[in-house]
């Protein structure tokens, strides 16, 4: 959604130039600076509360956050801070307690049917665990041709659209149709997986913890295709980690999440290297990595 | 020569073999066997009235002839051979537990499936109506309905035992779905376009059949005996023999008081065995689906854990001795 073309009601997002620094509004949100390019998808004081046995848990906060097109928005914070929660309502597999989701202008929060399926082609997402996302008793074949329904294309194409699909993630029919998913790595599974989603063509993926099950060489894997996907597709992503070093090495943005609020954002820059908010400064401490260039400072 | 070619032919024969033999893996028990057993003893029990010479309304003698004169046990109230009777009323009683169990089963993984993956108040809804049912004691509602049928017909009867047997099924399975249902794979499957009916079906149901067939079996031995009780109440399927109307019969006519134990003992070890053999084949699939049920576990995971153990030791050894002469190489450098 572009800053100017629609009037925010929302007190806490601003209106600020890059140039003039980070800016902290009431409730605590530090904003470095806004999204410039439109937004493909956006999420105004989505809210989410649950009822555990008789107690509200507030697990998503009034977030508001801008999908820049073609760009790779990070949500980084730690387990609990309603990153997931926020992912799976955004997929419109969860219903929000109130808010509205927009997908390029048009209002999605409360769309069901046939609706929704459209809107699945277009926005898709990749989770957390490459072993429990399959069904143990179909192979890659038969959950990639299940996908094809929504995408609605013909044989031939469709044939043409796996193999370009799964190409993308560097693997070929040829080993991968005919195998279960307990007959695959790790790495292999979440790449058949970030290949099903993207059999829709879809603007946006939604990568949900996706690295964070895999050994540190497929991370890396994975973390480039994404990256090679947003700059050969202009695929917008929407990245969720709990680790800062992956968030830094692939986003372009960031948001930090806290007990599910935001309470910072900005560019990688921005955030990462001059973090405002008490939280992302305890966030990055904590980073091993990180800890002797923050010394530095 | 062609013997060596045997040997070396031999142990990949073998492999071939254990990797033919898909039953291999499943890890059956010796109990899962000897339900097996009992289970087709009792099948076979029941075809056997196909190829044996008397039929079961064949008067051959007169009330309760005792056993001999070609006779192998005797003859029940109506002059029938009781061995005649016994096999077409196994097949009459297992007929009826098969069709009750197929019928219970299928209301019973309908609605536990939906309850247990729409939840909210589909759920609530389902699941009071399987507790409203539960809390009415069935016998009863056999009885009543049993009555007011017209003409009760084996195929009635199991129909009717089905439609009150249901209400475990659905709870077992309502608690596995709601489980399932929580899984990330069904997420991608929505995302992939799934609909409500095509996700129970691929994606919840493979998960929790082996618990419906362990269901299924339970059900299958429990609408046998509850035939056997109506039967013997006298509410049985008119006109065809199953083991509870011989027992019925065997009361009627006063076969205990006249210590015609053939004509009452016979059906009533056939019950028994018919109920054992499916609660032990109940049993051990659930060792073979749950393998932290199964026996010996414990001490084939010592003999693991010793062998382990072994091979860290050795492992220990060799890397110390390695140690030993790396590290003499290396102070004879600095030296």
């Amino acid at each position: 959604m572009n800053e100017n073309a629609t009037p925010d009601p929302a007190p806490h997002t601003h209106r600020a130039e890059s140039a003039s620094g980070p800016q902290t509004s009431a409730d605590g949100v530090v904003t470095h600076s806004v999204p410039t390019d439109e937004a493909v998808l956006s999420c105004r004081n989505v809210n989410k509360v649950f009822n555990v046995a008789g107690n509200k848990v507030h697990a998503v906060d009034d977030v508001s956050l801008d999908f820049a097109a073609g760009k790779v928005l990070a949500v980084v914070g730690e387990s609990g801070s309603g990153k997931s929660t926020l992912a799976r309502m955004l997929l419109r597999l969860m219903p929000v307690t109130s808010g509205t989701i927009t997908f390029r202008g048009q209002d999605v929060t409360h769309i069901k049917g046939a609706e929704l399926r459209r809107y699945w082609t277009e926005v898709q997402a990749v989770f957390q665990d490459p072993f429990a996302s399959f069904n143990q008793f179909f192979t890659v074949g038969s959950l990639l041709r299940r996908s094809l329904k929504l995408a609605a294309v013909d044989k031939a194409e469709a044939d043409a659209l796996i193999e370009e699909c799964l190409g993308y993630v560097g693997l070929t029919p040829k080993d991968a149709l005919h195998k279960y998913p307990h007959q695959m790595s790790g790495g292999q599974r979440q790449r058949v997986m970030v290949a099903r989603a993207l059999m829709m063509r879809p603007k946006v993926l939604l990568a949900d913890e996706a690295t964070s099950m895999l050994d540190a060489s497929l991370r890396v894997n994975v973390l480039n295709v994404l990256h090679d996907l947003k700059a050969d597709l202009g695929l917008t992503v929407l990245f969720i980690t709990h680790d800062i070093g992956q968030a830094t090495y692939l986003s372009d943005r960031v948001a930090v999440m806290e007990h599910g609020k935001v309470v910072e954002r900005g560019t990688t820059e921005e955030v990462i290297f001059s973090p405002q908010a008490e939280y992302t400064r305890r966030l990055l401490a904590d980073v091993p990595d990180l800890r002797g260039s923050l010394k530095q400072r | 020569m062609t013997q060596e070619l045997a040997a070396v032919a031999e142990p990949k024969q073998a492999s071939l073999l254990t990797r033919l033999n898909p039953l291999r893996g499943m890890n059956l028990s010796s109990r899962f066997w000897i339900a097996l057993v009992i289970v087709a003893i009792v099948m076979l029990l029941g075809l056997a009235g196909f190829v044996y010479p008397t039929g079961s309304g064949e008067k051959v003698g007169s009330l309760y002839d005792a056993p001999g004169n070609g006779l192998l046990l005797g003859t029940d109230n109506f002059g029938h051979d009781v061995v005649a009777v016994l096999m077409a009323g196994t097949r009459t009683s297992l007929t009826i537990g098969l069709v009750a169990g197929i019928v219970a089963t299928l209301i019973g993984v309908a609605i536990g499936l939906i309850a247990g993956f729409v939840g909210g108040w589909v759920e609530e809804l389902l699941m009071g109506f399987t507790n409203v049912v539960l809390a009415i004691p069935s016998i009863i509602v056999l009885i009543l309905i049993s009555i007011s049928l017209p003409q009760s017909t084996i195929w009635s009867l199991a129909i009717v035992i089905g439609i009150t047997s249901w209400p475990w099924t659905a709870r077992a399975v309502r608690a596995q779905a709601s489980s399932v249902a929580t899984r990330e794979h069904i997420d991608v499957a929505r995302l992939s376009g799934a609909r409500l009916p095509e996700i129970l079906v691929k994606d919840v149901l493979p998960y929790i059949l082996s618990y419906t067939v362990m269901a299924f079996v339970l059900q299958v031995s429990g609408a046998i005996l509850a035939e056997a009780a109506l039967s013997m109440l006298g509410l049985g399927p008119s006109g065809t023999d199953s083991l509870g109307t011989q027992l019925h019969w065997a009361l009627a006519f006063q076969a205990v008081a006249s210590g015609a134990w053939w004509a009452f003992l016979p059906p009533t070890i056939v019950l028994t065995l018919v109920s054992f053999g499916f609660l032990l084949l109940q049993a051990s699939l659930d060792e073979v689906f749950n393998p932290r049920l199964r026996r010996g576990k414990k001490k084939q995971m010592k003999k693991a854990a010793a062998r382990r153990a072994a091979e860290a030791r050795a492992l220990a050894e060799a890397a110390a001795s390695a140690v030993d002469g790396s590290s003499r190489t290396r102070a004879g450098e600095s030296a």
